[in-house]
């Protein structure tokens, strides 16, 4: 850096942190900076992403980075032929990702435009009967999921498969089990990004077109013109206020408030309207409780459904926030009045030609931004859900078979380094010996163990090299909250100030409060009321606990971010993509939270 | 025989019908109320009492006599028609039913209130309004006698040299334009200035910028101080920008001398800002209902009246159109595609065609 002179410093000058040497281990090498490629890779800019991987990565949680990275990449490059955009390129440093995008060179940009017209002009014009297809795709991967389960191999073949002339064995289905849940990650994942890019294409032309009108317009008035007041990410939350309400109408709230959630079930089951209550909070299991507490994207993340303490607790304090006479609602008929009332304030400042076209590609943003929000609970949630339980399955037999000690050891190996062990375990069954891998990977685990809670305590720079000049590319700035104003803020705050930072404006209001900071989701009992939030990032099954603070600020996020998407639903102050918030701001300080200028002030 | 109470018409009384019974200036003003704008209160003097004037003397027959054979091109005969004319009107006494009507009415506002008295002729349908009837306007008027002695001025004002002139020129009987006259209260600012319902730096129409001072706003229409400055999104009406300056002068009403003058400000007032948020967000909200009256982008004088009770005293001074963005808005206007077409230019970042 020192030679260079760089606005951040080089990926190839950043030391590991105390205890997290070798860190390099974890990860597949096309994943790590490489010497032979130096002089290419610090010519490009990168930013950390820790919105979608906020906490340094578990070894087999990076297959879902190389997953997304490459199916991101081919509906860009090679369904869709975006034409300013191809994939984006991920590395990893001290277990955090670093992304930079893939630009199309520009004299191949306009050759691709009728090519992307043809193909994405065909999803516009079909839109929903596309998407009723593409749900029905992703339910009947989930339920193909749901047929895979991982057993001890037994001691013996069973006899019906030796008199039925099978000819396999367990090992051979617990591999196939195997290769049927990979194949179907794939799947799912490539289902992720089918609609995703478009949807956003179309809130990004809305949005080039209302900001030339309308040059200081914030950027959270064009989202709020844009989005619903109905996602399905808030449907899960809102079937426990259900769940509160009709516990108090069915007379089972002080019975549900006994001890754990079995001892609470079985109080409810005891009450004479309880089993109403009972087929009322199974009755919303199945899908809603599909929700994860982190972006669902690793093996840490809790679901609600696997986890029943976690929605329970927010039913009990709906409860009891209904019992004291407070309301729990969200204020629909508010949002989508405010919404109405700002989107033809707006209009009535154009004349009647351009109001023509700001209802035109309003119409065709609103038509398909719904996806945008809702694929997260069809993908994220429910189908990544099913899928680490499955896994969680298979880490708990091996863990029984040796090779670690702990029921979540699988998750710091890495997948390559999983297909060994999967055949040391089938073939030491069939063979008879010991397991081999006994004697290496508990070692090994608990050596990555150690090197991830060391890196954890690291915040990650926000960005590598220089940034271009201007960032135009309208992905860049929509996903990630990546403008060249941000990045010139995340350089400022670099440099110690530690007063005062700057992100997106995500959500209005001007609050001040206490602050709390979270790093991982297990911490959200810690909130108090009236707090405020700062974390890396949020994510939507955080929702019951926005009810609890008054403003969020997160490092990374634009305002499409899952916490600018929430609090705006909340009606709560938001600043996104501050870069550094959750390692500048400890918690208690006092802050003054603008989600109307983006700004977080430290105030004592 | 008209009645008294048809001569007076308080200002916040005007509705569509008495248009032609207040000229454009009262009719603009009822208008700004009727929209929920606040005006500096007043009343109006009618037409009735115009023609009740000329009737009680004879003056329409004499009007009518000393115009019958000027030539509209020989401005010296026009000038001399004028000035009779005027000397006519300004001789004769008030009708007592108008005089009683008007000096009750001032009465009412407060005792020796200051006021301004406002030429309002009924032309204003005339693409050129302000020549067909000369429009003058007398500030600091004190006291009834004077009110009096002004409103008639007024009236005569409808005759200066130029107003016949125009008439002649344009065949326009003279005997058609009639002169109303307001009579509205003399602002004391406590802190005034300037509303521009768009962002006089890039047009941006979901602005409002506002400047503002202690005192009068002709310190910030002149120039003489820096004022605070105030950025204001107008839909979600929330300020998104301030510059608070040292305002080192104002500009107080004197009543002693009947004029308004220029002070310094105090040190620890200087670098205050002379507006509450609250206050900032009323201005807002005042120009951005004058512009959606007056369909196009404002330019707003106000001031916050201190003689005024609080949430009264924000008082719209004169609304006219912006023009300069206007213009250039409709000079430069762009092509712009919607559906794919409008997609694929946004990803190649061209916007409009």
């Amino acid at each position: 850096m020192a030679a260079k002179n760089t606005m951040f410093p080089s990926p190839f000058d950043i030391k590991a942190p105390a205890g997290a040497e070798g860190w390099e281990e974890m990860y597949p090498y096309y994943l790590l900076y490489q010497p032979h490629q130096r002089k290419e890779d610090e010519e490009k800019f990168w930013f950390c992403n820790s919105q979608h991987w906020p906490v340094p990565l578990r070894p087999f949680d990076t297959l879902m980075l190389e997953h997304t990275q490459k199916t991101l990449g081919q509906y860009n490059t090679r369904h869709l032929l975006i034409p300013p955009a191809n994939g984006v390129e991920c590395k990893m440093i001290n277990g955090y990702v670093y992304m930079a995008m893939v630009p199309v060179a520009p004299q191949d940009i306009a050759a691709r435009a009728p090519a992307f017209m043809e193909r994405a002009g065909h999803y516009f014009a079909n839109w929903n009967e596309l998407l009723e297809a593409w749900e029905k795709k992703v339910r009947a991967t989930i339920a193909d999921l749901e047929t895979i389960h991982f057993e001890k191999l037994p001691d013996v073949v069973p006899i019906e498969w030796i008199k039925a002339g099978r000819g396999l064995d367990n090992a051979s289905d617990l591999l196939e089990n195997f290769d049927k849940a990979m194949n179907l990650l794939h799947r799912v994942l490539q289902y992720h990004f089918e609609f995703l890019n478009l949807g956003y294409a179309a809130y990004v032309d809305f949005f080039g077109f209302v900001k030339e009108q309308f040059p200081s317009i914030p950027d959270q008035a064009i989202a709020q013109m844009v989005q619903g007041v109905d996602s399905i990410l808030f449907r899960p939350d809102d079937e426990l206020k259900k769940l509160a309400q009709r516990a108090i109408d069915l007379s089972v709230a002080n019975a549900l408030k006994s001890g754990d959630v079995e001892t609470a079930l079985a109080a409810v089951a005891s009450e004479p309207n309880g089993a109403k209550w009972l087929a009322a909070w199974e009755a919303a299991k199945d899908p809603w409780f599909n929700f994860s507490t982190g972006s669902g994207f690793l093996s840490t993340d809790k679901r609600w459904i696997d986890h029943l303490d976690i929605p329970l607790s927010y039913v009990r304090s709906y409860v009891e926030r209904l019992e004291a006479g407070g309301a729990i609602k969200r204020p629909t008929e508010e949002l989508r009045s405010e919404r109405d009332r700002i989107t033809s304030e707006y209009r009535g400042l154009l004349d009647e030609e351009l109001q023509a076209v700001f209802d035109g590609k309003l119409g065709l943003a609103r038509t398909v931004f719904p996806y945008v929000e809702d694929h997260n609970f069809f993908i994220e949630h429910w189908s990544l859900g099913v899928w680490w339980r499955k896994m969680r399955e298979l880490s708990r037999i091996l863990g029984e078979a040796g090779f670690w000690p702990d029921a979540d050891g699988m998750f710091f190996v890495k997948r390559t380094e999983l297909r060994d062990i999967l055949w040391d375990y089938c073939n030491s069954w069939a063979t008879g010996v010991g397991i081999v891998g006994a004697g290496i990977w508990p070692d090994v685990v608990e050596r990555r163990r150690k090197i991830i809670d060391a890196l954890g305590t690291l915040t990650p720079v926000p960005a590598l090299n220089n940034p271009p000049e201007t960032i135009t590319e309208p992905f860049t700035i929509m996903l990630w909250g990546i403008t060249t104003e941000s990045i010139r803020k995340w350089a400022g705050s670099q440099d110690g100030e530690t007063g005062k930072l700057s992100g997106m404006a995500a959500s209005p209001g001007v609050v001040e409060g206490i602050a709390r900071v979270l790093r991982n989701p297990d911490q959200l009992d810690e909130l108090l009321q009236g707090e405020i939030l700062v974390t890396p990032v949020t994510a939507p099954s955080w929702a019951p606990v926005f009810g609890r603070i008054s403003a969020a600020v997160t490092d990374i996020g634009g305002i499409m971010s899952h916490a600018a998407i929430v609090c705006r639903e909340y009606g709560l102050p938001a600043v996104t993509g501050t870069g550094y918030a959750s390692g500048q701001i400890k918690t208690g300080m006092r802050l003054r939270v603008d989600g109307n200028n983006g700004t977080v002030t430290v105030i004592g | 025989m008209t009645k008294s109470a048809d001569y007076i018409l308080d200002f916040k009384a005007i509705s569509a019908s008495d248009h032609s019974r207040v000229g454009g200036k009262c009719a603009s003003l009822g208008d700004m109320i009727q929209a929920g704008v606040s005006v500096p209160p007043g009343f109006a003097v009618t037409t009735d009492a115009y023609l009740a004037m000329l009737d009680g003397h004879g003056l329409r027959l004499e009007i009518e006599r000393a115009l019958a054979n000027v030539d509209p091109d020989d401005f010296d005969k026009v000038d001399r028609a004028a000035q009779a004319i005027r000397i006519r009107i300004r001789s004769h006494h008030l009708p007592s039913g108008v005089e009683t009507a008007v000096r009750e009415a001032y009465a009412a506002m407060g005792s020796e209130l200051p006021v301004a008295v406002r030429s309002s002729a009924t032309a204003e349908d005339l693409p050129d309004a302000s020549f067909a009837g000369q429009q003058d306007t007398y500030l600091w008027v004190i006291g009834a006698d004077d009110v009096v002695a002004r409103m008639r001025d007024c009236w005569a004002s409808l005759y200066t040299t130029r107003a016949v002139a125009y008439r002649e020129k344009h065949g326009i009987p003279h005997a058609e334009v009639l002169m109303s006259v307001g009579v509205q209260k003399m602002v004391n600012a406590r802190a005034a200035g300037v509303a521009m319902t768009l962002d006089p730096l890039n047009g941006d129409r979901s602005r409002i910028v506002i400047d503002a001072s202690w005192g009068l706003g002709e310190t910030v229409v002149s120039g003489i101080v820096t004022p605070d400055h105030y950025s204001v999104e107008k839909v979600l009406e929330q300020i998104a920008e301030r510059k608070i300056s040292d305002k080192h002068v104002e500009l107080v009403p004197d009543e002693t001398r009947g004029q308004a003058v220029e002070r310094e400000v105090e040190a620890g007032r200087r670098t205050r800002p002379c507006l509450t948020d609250d206050e900032v967000l009323a201005i807002a909200r005042l120009a951005k209902q004058l512009e959606k009256q007056k369909k196009c982008p404002q330019d707003v004088e106000w001031a916050i009246d201190a003689d005024l009770p609080e949430g009264q005293n924000l008082l719209a001074l004169q609304s006219r159109p912006e023009t300069v963005w206007s213009q250039k808005a409709a000079a430069n206007k762009k092509k712009y595609q919607t559906g794919m077409m409008g997609i694929v230019g946004a990803l190649l970042g061209k916007t409009s065609t």
